[in-house]
């Protein structure tokens, strides 16, 4: 048969030699290799102080976007709702009412919008399916919780900081 | 009273204690590690008469290995209280007469002996005890006995393979 | 000074030695474990534990606490006292070897001259042999008051092997002791050091090898560390143990480990002896200071070379160990009794 790699080695089947069946020299030679590991360098990541980057193609946990005057751009649609494969996302709508222009930018809005972070499997595909640009996948990951009801996210754990009056914190979540 | 009498004293009523509670013990583990402390009693008897030898071969060879394989047997055993054998009241006295009268007849036989009568044991030093003596007596006095063991042993042992062999 | 005509000053002189040894294997044996993880690590090309204080020096007391604070569980059908008893029986055995060991030469305090050395016994060499024999009885006992059958069987396992590999080592010993003409341990490191004294390892290569297999074996350390095998074989005579009480077994091993080092290097390894250093030429307690250090980095030397092999070889199979033992360690050990008594005649 033809082999696929060049790393293909033959199981060896002979019977094993005389310096084989006295162990040391063979344990001896093992011995050297683990030693030889002494001097490698280490490939850990010393993790809470030093973070590896994200891929660029992560996809991570939601967030919910503000246009630029922080207006909340989710028209409750539900399109992201329907392309969840594993359905993860609930929501409800509700109707603007007059002074309300400041926070949401049309006239229909989302008034709960709860993702299940334990159904969700992080695909990407309410992203896509989103006409408004208002739900993107963040790079960085669920944290553990104690409780199975603290994996819900609600609209406010969603929601990004709004630009104009929290300037502050979104360049913190932002991460610079 | 020196600090070897209360040595003494307290190493005799140690081995006499566990002797009985090996007798007394309803679990046969229990007994065996009653066995031992005996022996261990015993040892300290022998360290006492500065025979250091003695003492550690005790040890090693009673506490250590043979002891072991009676731990061995006895776990592997199924000793429960419904697989107990009811015995005898009959087999039971005639035990405890034999056993008594032997126990009569070795007491007798060692309150008899001229050799240990009016005779105090050495303790504390007297090198009779300490390897070096006892290896020069084994092989000058005592060689043709000691050759003889050491026959008997390489036997035993031909014995066990032959019967460990896979036939 | 006396009471009950025992020299007072000297018992306590005892007492304080003992204490003082107690603790020190007990505190090697603890930076032993962390040393254990630590070097598996690095062997591994990892950093292992480094969290708990500075370079994670702190890890073997958090794992203590740990196990402290663990619920302590005696299973129902155990009996319970020989349940209690078997890990202190292990943990007893293992830190009696400690009395005959010369740790290093005498020094002088107080205006007496104190021997490092708990007893140098007329019979040190069957001291250590007797004692590693009782070991046995703290794994068998453990194993059967579990009532457990799997920790019965790992207990009949460990013991069989430490029966079978207590033999050879024997008969390693005794062709040292040939060499060597006495079993105190105290004389045999003086016949090692000085000028033109050579350490025993040069005139017994092949005993000091069978020595540090059975050392090996009868310290449960991989390659024959089947009396614990948690993956293959359902862990071993202690599974039934939780908390501190499995803490001593896990304990008393690296107890051993340590033990066994300090007899290695004593029988084969000068002891305290410096090589090119004449303790004749400074002042005792400094010698003494130097022995002390020097026997202390052979023990290291020994555990590192302990480590490093468990985290090099796999562990053998049962009849594979019992092979090894029996139709390769106890001919060996023999033939190379009569090699030494053969040598030891014609140079008569």
């Amino acid at each position: 048969m033809q082999a696929l790699t060049n790393r293909v080695i033959a199981v060896n089947r002979k019977p094993i030699t005389f310096v084989e069946s006295l162990y040391l020299w063979n344990i001896l030679k093992g011995m050297m290799t683990t030693f030889s590991h002494i001097f490698k360098k280490k490939p850990t990541i010393y993790y809470p102080e030093v973070k590896r980057p994200f891929s660029p193609v992560f996809r991570g946990l939601h967030v919910l976007n503000r246009d630029e005057e922080g207006r909340e751009r989710c028209t409750a649609c539900g399109l992201c709702a329907v392309a969840c494969p594993a359905e993860a996302i609930t929501m409800e709508a509700a109707e603007r009412v007059e002074g309300e222009e400041m926070l949401y930018r049309e006239e229909k809005y989302a008034a709960k919008y709860e993702i299940n972070m334990l159904r969700c499997i992080f695909c990407g595909l309410c992203e896509e399916a989103c006409p408004k640009d208002a739900i993107y996948l963040s790079e960085t990951f669920a944290p553990a919780n104690f409780n199975r009801r603290g994996f819900i996210y609600g609209k406010p754990d969603l929601l990004i900081p709004n630009p104009l009056s929290q300037a502050a914190d979104l360049a913190l979540a932002k991460g610079n | 009273m020196s600090a070897t009498h209360i040595l003494f004293w307290f190493l005799s009523a140690l081995a006499v204690v566990s002797a009985l509670m090996v007798l007394f013990s309803k679990n046969p583990v229990h007994s065996v590690l009653w066995l031992i402390a005996v022996f261990f009693a015993i040892s300290g008897h022998y360290i006492l008469m500065n025979a250091q030898f003695l003492a550690i071969v005790n040890i090693i060879v009673y506490a250590g290995a043979i002891m072991v394989l009676f731990l061995f047997v006895i776990m592997l055993m199924n000793l429960n209280k419904e697989s107990e054998p009811r015995k005898n009241v009959w087999m039971k006295l005639a035990g405890a007469i034999s056993a008594g009268s032997l126990l009569m007849i070795l007491v007798s036989l060692v309150g008899q002996a001229t050799e240990v009568s009016h005779k105090t044991l050495i303790m504390k030093d007297g090198n009779i005890g300490l390897i070096k003596s006892l290896g020069k007596i084994l092989f000058t006095q005592y060689v043709v006995p000691f050759e003889l063991t050491s026959i008997l042993f390489l036997s035993a042992m031909v014995g066990a393979v032959v019967i460990g062999k896979k036939d | 000074m006396t009471l009950l005509s025992i020299d007072t000053a000297l018992v306590i002189e005892k007492l304080i030695l003992i204490a003082v040894i107690i603790f020190a294997s007990l505190g090697i044996a603890l930076y032993t474990t962390f040393a254990e993880r630590k070097v598996a690590a690095i062997l591994q090309d990892r950093p292992g534990p480094n969290r708990a204080g500075p370079f994670g020096l702190l890890q073997p007391f958090a794992d203590g606490l740990k196990l402290i604070a663990k619920e302590e569980i005696i299973p129902s059908g155990a009996n319970k006292w020989l349940f209690i008893l078997g890990p202190g029986l292990a943990m007893t055995a293992a830190l009696m070897t400690c009395a005959v060991i010369p740790w290093g030469d005498k020094v002088e305090l107080f205006g007496r001259t104190i021997a490092l050395q708990v007893a140098d016994i007329n019979i040190g060499f069957l001291y250590i042999f007797g004692v590693v024999s009782l070991g046995v009885y703290g794994v068998m006992i453990g194993g059967w008051a579990s009532n457990n059958k799997f920790s019965l069987l790992a207990a009949l396992r460990g013991a069989s092997q430490a029966i079978s590999y207590e033999l050879a080592m024997g008969l390693s010993m005794i062709a040292l002791l040939m060499m060597t003409g006495t079993l105190q341990l105290g004389e045999i490191v003086k016949q090692q050091t000085g000028p033109g004294h050579h350490w025993n390892v040069i005139y017994q290569p092949l005993g000091f090898l069978i020595f540090l297999v059975c050392a090996f074996a009868e310290c449960n350390r991989t390659p024959f560390d089947l009396p614990e095998a948690e993956n293959e074989l359902n862990f071993g005579y202690h599974q039934e143990y939780s908390s501190m009480k499995l803490g001593f077994y896990l304990f008393s091993e690296y107890i051993n480990m340590f033990i066994s080092s300090a007899v290695m290097a004593t029988l084969f390894f000068g002891g305290y002896d410096l090589p090119f250093f004449n303790p004749a030429n400074h002042t005792p307690n400094f010698a003494a200071t130097i022995g002390i250090i020097t026997l202390m980095a052979k023990v290291v030397m020994f555990i590192f070379f302990f480590m490093w092999v468990r985290w090099t070889v796999p562990r053998f199979r049962y009849d594979q160990l019992m092979n090894l033992g029996w139709k390769s360690m106890i001919p060996l050990a023999l033939v190379n009794m009569l090699v030494t008594a053969v040598v030891i005649l014609m140079r008569h």
